[in-house]
């Protein structure tokens, strides 16, 4: 059965039209791409899929449920996760709080013990503590473990945004432009640690991404959107080939490097 | 019927008042997006000021400019001291900020000149009544709406047909590209003030002239409810706070006339409450979309 | 085992505090003008706190806190004065009434950004002024009378107690931390599966309540209402409190509530100038040092060992401790 199952799915914002009939199937485990020029629609189906949009029409079925009228939070608790493509961190709050916060979707406890402080209240926070430490120890993280979360480096930043990500445990991992600001060292190592994270957290995601070499070598498949509307969909060498992306998106010069 | 043009009329005329303020908080608003809460009281110090050139036996129209010079000036003196430092820190302190304003021009009038309330000496605008279709008009109306217009027109010429006004309407849609494009904006905020400033007094004292009365808190609630006049024409958009004073105006001089009076006060903050449900961007207004 | 150690330690002082103010007070050593300053304290730090909980931790920049106190005030008053019932009735009408009213004002205003959620409390409070002046059952303009005087120290002591314990709890654990994210970055939270609606309306539930406890006090001590005492102003005088102390820190409230409350009984003489003295320290604490005078940080035990070099503590100034 497929995770993620969308169908004709529209946006439209009064006249303008943001997507249109976007289609999407996809099965546990792979690694999509969404590519397009700036305004093509992307961060507008991963609006969608998290629900902070709702689809003007067509409907997206994840694990068998509808997403549609759903609010964000309860559609994060039923496993869908994303990054943004400009940074949102708690800043004036520590990683550890970050992670925490994150890690709630999993374990949480009630208002009464809370206020009571009866001993599942400690058990709970325990737990949540210790969670999220080990996440972060993955991930390099837990040396700042006190520090604000603005202080950190910027690559640390994006690292922080994808392990909060993952504290919430989910089946469906969406990265908005994670590459965005990196060095070709950096991308490179994000490469790895995408691919690994795919592998080690069982994880099915779709990568929107504009640096193409991360795209290209990471990718399964790709799909291309232009002015709100799927134009191609393929593995990354038939995108390379495919006349329409060339001309919305990839230009003469680029097809050349890529004929190197 | 006559009744109900009178309150229309009444209504126009104060609602003109609230346009007048209003026109200045929208300014400010749209160009740093800051509430301006000193705004009501730079009204009763531009009220105070043209009271004591009156005293001094000055006339009307050298008194108006005084004052709306006086205020033009102290509007840029707060905003470079109370508010340029504060508004990128963070907009809680900034709001707060203006808070602090606002009470200390009311508290400082009020040591220095006492809370009692004083009244224009007689010969400084002497009233005159007619009467059309049944209904009084007071040359105190016709004064009002007369100095509301001019002034509004020139407003319009300013901000429209100037190169100072190009920049203000720049600096209002998106401050740093302005900033790139080489408008100074630290200058432009401070004319914005300048000129909003220059309306609040213009609109104190004729407050003062229509109501009979300048006290040291007079400008809390006209203020308040000019602001609300700006969020139902729509914030940051200068036809829309004169729509949204008159509007007001009116609205309120019904609920007086035929309701009661004591909730006179309430018609604002329910309206206010109604707008921010309803159309948060206000009657001309128009929304700009966070990207996510 | 230190957890219980500092516990131990703050029970103590609050214990010897509570009685050395209570012998002080049975046995006249503390005079009627200061004992009365003492339960304004007492007061005013339920409100700031409260008002903390709103603003500074939720991030909700809410102006309406006396319209919460105001239906506090009235509707307990009304359950003792006017229908004779019982003083501890009246404390869970006088809560849940202001909490009610939390919800009727978090629920609407939650698409509201921060100026405009300003302007709406603030419309809010004075509707509330405004409405209780012409209910004629309350006492319209005049105000309520003959509320019987029941406010005591032991009283005011574990109200205080009562709330900021409340809120201290509600902070540091999952639900405080939902709020602080929703202060952040209430987009990033809702994708972190945090409910922002929930947690929006639960902070104003929970400081209204609060608020409408400190109500209930005032009604029950003062002994007349008057819709007039719930101004603005008094919204105006709990945010200089919470903004001196420190938003977002609740060691600041106390902090800010002592300070004020006592500044204000040296200037009573002169009222207009105290006004333009608070108005001053706004403008300057929110130009120089717009974080008061603690922050963000709690004076935690830790710190207080640390300063005393008593025991080796580590520094545990964040909110999750």
């Amino acid at each position: 059965m497929a995770l993620l199952a969308v169908n004709k799915l529209t946006k439209a914002f009064g006249g303008l039209v943001a997507l249109n009939n976007f289609v999407l199937e996809m099965k546990q485990g792979e690694l999509v791409g969404l590519i397009g020029p700036n305004g093509a629609g992307k961060t507008t189906v991963f609006n969608l899929l998290t629900g902070l949009y709702q689809p003007t029409s067509g409907n997206i079925v994840f694990e068998g449920r509808d997403l549609r009228g759903r609010h964000p939070h309860q559609i994060t608790k039923m496993g869908i996760a994303r990054t943004f493509q400009n940074i949102r961190l708690f800043g004036n709050l520590s990683v550890l709080d970050n992670v925490k916060i994150a890690h709630q979707v999993v374990i949480n406890y009630g208002l009464t013990p809370a206020f009571l402080r009866i001993p599942p209240f400690y058990r709970r926070e325990a737990e949540i503590e210790e969670a999220a430490l080990k996440l972060m120890e993955i991930f390099d993280l837990k040396k700042y473990a006190q520090e604000k979360a603005k202080n950190l480096p910027y690559g640390e930043q994006r690292r922080l945004e994808i392990t909060r990500a993952l504290a919430t445990k989910p089946k469906l991992l969406l990265l908005d432009e994670p590459a965005a600001g990196m060095n070709p060292q950096e991308t490179h190592d994000l490469l790895e640690l995408i691919k690994w994270i795919r592998d080690e957290f069982d994880l099915t995601i779709i990568l929107i991404e504009h640096d193409m070499s991360l795209v290209m070598s990471l990718c399964e498949r790709v799909l291309v959107l232009d002015y709100g509307s799927l134009i191609a969909e393929g593995t990354p060498q038939e995108i390379q080939q495919n006349p329409r992306v060339i001309e919305a998106y990839l230009g003469d010069e680029e097809v050349a490097a890529w004929e190197e | 019927m006559t009744d109900l043009l009178q309150q229309l009329l009444n209504g126009l005329s104060q609602g003109s008042i609230y346009a007048l303020i209003a026109v200045g908080y929208t300014m400010i608003y749209g160009i740093i997006q800051l509430i301006n809460f000193a705004h009501g009281d730079v009204i009763m110090v531009g009220a105070y000021v043209a009271l004591g050139c009156a005293l001094m036996g000055l006339g009307f129209i050298p008194s108006l400019a005084v004052a709306m010079l006086t205020c033009a000036i102290l509007g840029v003196i707060i905003e470079r001291v109370a508010y340029r430092r504060v508004r990128p820190v963070s907009r809680l302190a900034a709001l707060t900020s203006a808070i602090g304003v606002s009470l200390f021009l009311e508290y400082t009038m009020m040591y220095f000149l006492g809370a009692d309330l004083r009244t224009y000496p007689a010969g400084f605008f002497p009233e005159r009544t007619y009467s059309l279709l049944g209904v009084t008009i007071n040359n105190k109306d016709l004064l009002v709406l007369g100095t509301t217009l001019v002034l509004v027109i020139i407003l319009q010429y300013i901000i429209y047909r100037t190169r100072t006004g190009k920049a203000m309407r720049a600096v209002s849609f998106d401050g740093q590209a302005a900033q790139l494009m080489g408008v100074n904006v630290n200058s432009t905020v401070a004319i914005t003030f300048f000129i909003g400033s220059a309306m609040a007094a213009a609109a104190g004292l004729l407050y003062g002239i229509y109501f009979n009365t300048v006290q040291p808190l007079m400008g809390l609630m006209p203020g308040l409810k000019a602001f609300i006049a700006a969020v139902l024409g729509g914030i940051g958009s200068v036809p829309g706070a004169m729509l949204g004073g008159i509007l007001l105006g009116m609205t309120e001089s019904l609920v007086a006339g035929f309701g009661g009076s004591m909730y006179r006060d309430a018609v604002a903050f329910i309206i206010l409450i109604l707008v921010l449900l309803i159309r948060p961007t206000g009657l001309l207004g128009k929304g700009a979309q966070e990207k996510v | 085992m230190k957890k219980y150690l500092s516990t131990l330690i703050i029970c103590l002082a609050l214990a010897m505090l509570f009685v050395a103010v209570q012998v002080g007070i049975s046995s006249g050593l503390i005079s009627g003008y200061w004992v009365t300053n003492l339960y304004l304290v007492g007061i005013n730090i339920i409100l700031a706190a409260s008002l903390n909980l709103i603003n500074g931790f939720t991030g909700e920049f809410s102006l309406g806190h006396a319209g919460f106190m105001a239906i506090g005030a009235y509707s307990s008053a009304v359950i003792t004065a006017n229908l004779g019932l019982p003083f501890p009735l009246a404390v869970i009408v006088g809560m849940l009434a202001a909490a009610l009213t939390g919800v009727l004002v978090g629920l609407p205003t939650l698409r509201l950004r921060g100026d405009y959620l300003a302007i709406a409390t603030l419309g809010f409070g004075e509707i509330v002024r405004v409405v209780l002046m012409n209910i004629d059952y309350v006492g319209g303009a005049s105000g309520l009378r003959n509320i019987p005087f029941v406010v005591n120290w032991p009283l005011i002591f574990f109200s205080v107690v009562f709330s900021l314990l409340l809120i201290r709890n509600f902070i540091c654990s999952s639900h405080g931390r939902a709020c602080l994210s929703v202060r952040e970055n209430d987009l990033a939270a809702q994708m972190m599966g945090v409910n922002i609606t929930y947690y929006k309306v639960l902070a104003f539930v929970i400081g209204a309540a609060l608020a409408g406890l400190a109500g209930v006090l005032y009604a029950h001590y003062y002994t007349i209402l008057q819709p007039r005492d719930f101004s603005f102003m008094l919204t105006f005088d709990v945010l200089v409190m919470v903004m001196v102390g420190g938003l977002g820190s609740l060691t600041g409230s106390v902090v800010g509530a002592v300070i004020i409350t006592v500044a204000s009984a040296f200037l009573q003489a002169i009222p207009e100038l105290r006004m333009v003295i608070y108005a001053a320290l706004l403008i300057l604490s929110a130009v120089f040092r717009p974080q008061g005078l603690l922050g963000e940080k709690e004076v935690t035990i830790n710190i207080l060992q640390k300063l005393g070099g008593v025991f080796n503590g580590t520094v545990g100034s964040k909110q999750t401790n």
